[in-house]
């Protein structure tokens, strides 16, 4: 097995200027959208929880620009990133984290279970692991309808404690399925360091079934979506599956109740990822370093994506909840 | 019965499945078959001995041991533009897959607000008397019944597995088939050649009566058919229901079947205990409870692990002399 190498700092000549900013864009309406969910929260706006994917961004962007509009994703608990990622527009996945009837499930799904068919999200997932086989029976469709789509399957490096996931990667590697399973170790299995749960290295396990592995800092944009790049364009050229292992950092809790975590990771390891390791401040510090862009046009990205967030939240507090009618609707198709 | 009479070919239980399968694996490109040794060995039981010589191993694909892997793989399939009948050995097994079929294939649809669906079936066994001892002998049909958004269909002769499974096929929902492995070869029944489907939701009146009714599912049919031969012997009209599908169930047909004799016996080879007997009873006593004459009464299969030794395995599940003696009380004939 010879895992893809990755370039560590230069930009690939056929990505512009256009493409790095557009990144940009979606990875700080990603920080924003989930900025504004856990005001919900605190504000006793929203229902119920939701796990937050500040401080993931990179990966769910670098992974998704890899993507086209038919390639399909399934997602995980902590998911609005990779739907947005994806293409979903912020007021509908507002108005589903509000249970409204405009949201993209009606409100049946929540946080948890967006799915969006017109951008090719399958779904999120609220068992761990739980969409592994999902997404490798998409690619498994993919090959045999011959319409060349990829399928992409986010977890965390919590799901490397199911069995499923294993089995998923097996039959993949066998059907030489266009499925990428996507790692992203954020280091805690909920409130448990991983390295408590999850013996050997993580690379290795793909490596075992056969799958080509590379591992990637995921803080840096270019650096996921170069590698996503290679493996997306690998496996709709029938050369099968591939796992990538993304080191990340989640900012906040399990979830956004999960407030006091000093009993489970010091404050200093917070503070230095936030600080040393963030992936917008990487990306936009590239950007200027390399004369791509300049503060006032970060600043108008920022002040932009911003006010349609605002935007956003205000439709999807002000629409409607389902009518009671629609309870009974969708059980079966 | 409800068959045609103008055509008499009869085919075992196992065959009818099977020829159902192949007609629908020829009418549309998108149906395919996985599941542990279904081709080259054509099952464990031999049920699909042939497919794979004329689909070949692109459509009937013999998978890893690794059900929970391999269901999940058919709902992304299913959701994405095929419909995959899944084949899961033993019923037993439903333990390992329960998560991607009640916590995935079930909710998907509704959780998405009705825009992705999930077209699959999933075929299983059930059924005692094989002597495979606690973990390859359960009837857990109860299970999927339980959750919403799957159907679950129980087929008691050729020609309604034939007929019913081919509706399977054609739902866009997860429908879980729980076939009794002691039928496939054993029981025979008329099947007219060509194209036929039976609608998921119609019960079936296997024999008509008027004293008492016997509800049965799956094998149980036959042993309310034999109980109802006994019954008649000592002038009781016994009139056998079979619901065919679990989910979804008519009711209206069991309910106008005891308002007609206004006794009830519910027999099915799940266990007694919280199952589909008292699902059964409790649609009785709700909507016919002013024709009844005496209580609704359920058997089902006692509440153990199925045991492994014959004389006490048997002992486990409801028989014909056991529905007689039932219904002689019932009809105050004892």
């Amino acid at each position: 097995m010879s895992p893809i190498k990755t370039k560590k700092s230069h930009s690939r000549s056929d990505i512009d200027r256009e493409q790095w900013l557009h990144m940009y864009e979606q990875m700080f309406k990603i920080r924003a959208f989930e900025e504004q969910v856990n005001e919900l929260y605190q504000g006793a706006k929203m229902p119920g929880l939701a796990h937050l994917y500040i401080g993931e961004e990179a990966i769910a962007v670098g992974v998704c620009e890899a993507l086209t509009t038919e390639d399909y994703i399934t997602s995980t608990h902590r998911g609005h990133g990779h739907c947005l990622a994806k293409g979903a527009s912020i007021d509908r996945m507002f108005a589903e984290l509000l249970g409204k009837e405009a949201g993209y499930c009606h409100g049946k799904g929540g946080s948890m279970h967006i799915a969006d068919q017109d951008t090719g999200n399958l779904g999120a997932n609220a068992i761990v692991g739980g969409s592994s086989a999902i997404a490798t029976g998409a690619a498994f469709s993919s090959k045999r309808l011959g319409n060349g789509r990829v399928a992409v399957c986010f977890f965390g490096e919590g799901a490397l404690g199911q069995g499923l996931v294993y089995e998923s990667m097996n039959m993949a590697q066998l059907w030489k399925l266009p499925v990428i399973y996507v790692c992203e170790n954020n280091l805690y299995n909920e409130y448990t360091h991983h390295s408590e749960t999850t013996a050997g290295s993580l690379k290795a396990r793909a490596e075992a079934f056969g799958l080509t592995a590379v591992e990637v800092d995921g803080q840096n944009v270019r650096e996921v979506h170069e590698a996503a790049q290679r493996l997306v364009e690998r496996a709709r050229k029938g050369e099968g599956p591939a796992f990538m292992l993304c080191n990340t950092y989640r900012y906040h809790g399990h979830h956004v109740g999960d407030i006091a975590r000093e009993y489970y990771r010091p404050k200093e390891e917070e503070l230095m990822w936030k600080t040393d390791r963030d992936p917008l401040k990487f990306l936009s510090g590239w950007l200027i370093e390399n004369q791509m862009a300049d503060a006032g046009i970060i600043e108008q990205i920022e002040g932009q994506v911003s006010g349609e967030v605002e935007a956003a939240v205000t439709f999807a507090l002000n629409a409607p909840f389902p009518a009671p009618e629609e309870v009974r609707k969708h059980v079966y198709a | 019965m409800s068959t045609p009479e103008a055509n008499r070919r009869e085919l075992t239980f196992g065959d009818a499945i099977k020829e159902a399968l192949a007609e629908e694996l020829r009418r549309d490109a998108r149906v395919f078959m996985l599941g542990e040794d279904i081709a080259e060995a054509g099952t464990t039981f031999k049920v699909l001995n042939g497919l794979v010589e004329e689909f070949g191993t692109e459509r009937v694909i013999d998978t890893p041991i690794s059900e929970p892997g391999f269901t999940g793989l058919a709902v992304g399939a299913a959701m994405t533009g095929m419909r995959p009948v899944v084949d899961i050995m033993f019923g037993d097994f439903s333990g390992l897959i329960m998560d991607q079929v009640a916590n995935q294939a079930a909710k998907i649809h509704y959780m998405s607000g009705g825009k992705l669906k999930v077209p699959m079936v999933l075929r299983t066994t059930m059924g005692a008397g094989r002597r495979s001892a606690a973990q390859h002998s359960q009837s857990l049909h109860a299970w999927y019944s339980h959750i919403p958004g799957l159907k679950v269909v129980v087929p008691s002769t050729p020609y309604d597995a034939k007929g019913l499974m081919k509706s399977a096929i054609r739902d866009d929902n997860p429908v879980v088939i729980l076939e009794d492995k002691m039928m496939y070869k054993t029981v025979k029944g008329p099947v007219p050649e060509g194209e036929y489907t039976i609608p998921l939701g119609v019960a079936d009146i296997k024999r008509e009566g008027t004293d008492i009714t016997l509800v049965a599912t799956s094998s149980m049919v036959y042993v309310a058919l034999d109980a109802a031969k006994l019954l008649d012997e000592i002038g009781i009209q016994a009139e056998v229901v079979d619901p065919r599908t679990l989910v979804p169930l008519d009711k209206k047909t069991l309910v106008e079947s005891v308002k007609k004799t206004s006794r009830a016996i519910i027999v099915d080879e799940g266990y007694e205990q919280y199952g589909v007997t008292a699902e059964l009873a409790s649609v009785i006593a709700d909507e016919a409870f002013y024709y009844l004459d005496a209580p609704v009464k359920r058997m089902g299969a006692m509440n153990v692990p199925i045991p492994f030794s014959p004389a006490l395995e048997d002992l486990t599940i409801p028989n014909a002399k056991g529905v007689f003696e039932m219904a002689k009380i019932l009809c105050n004939k004892s």
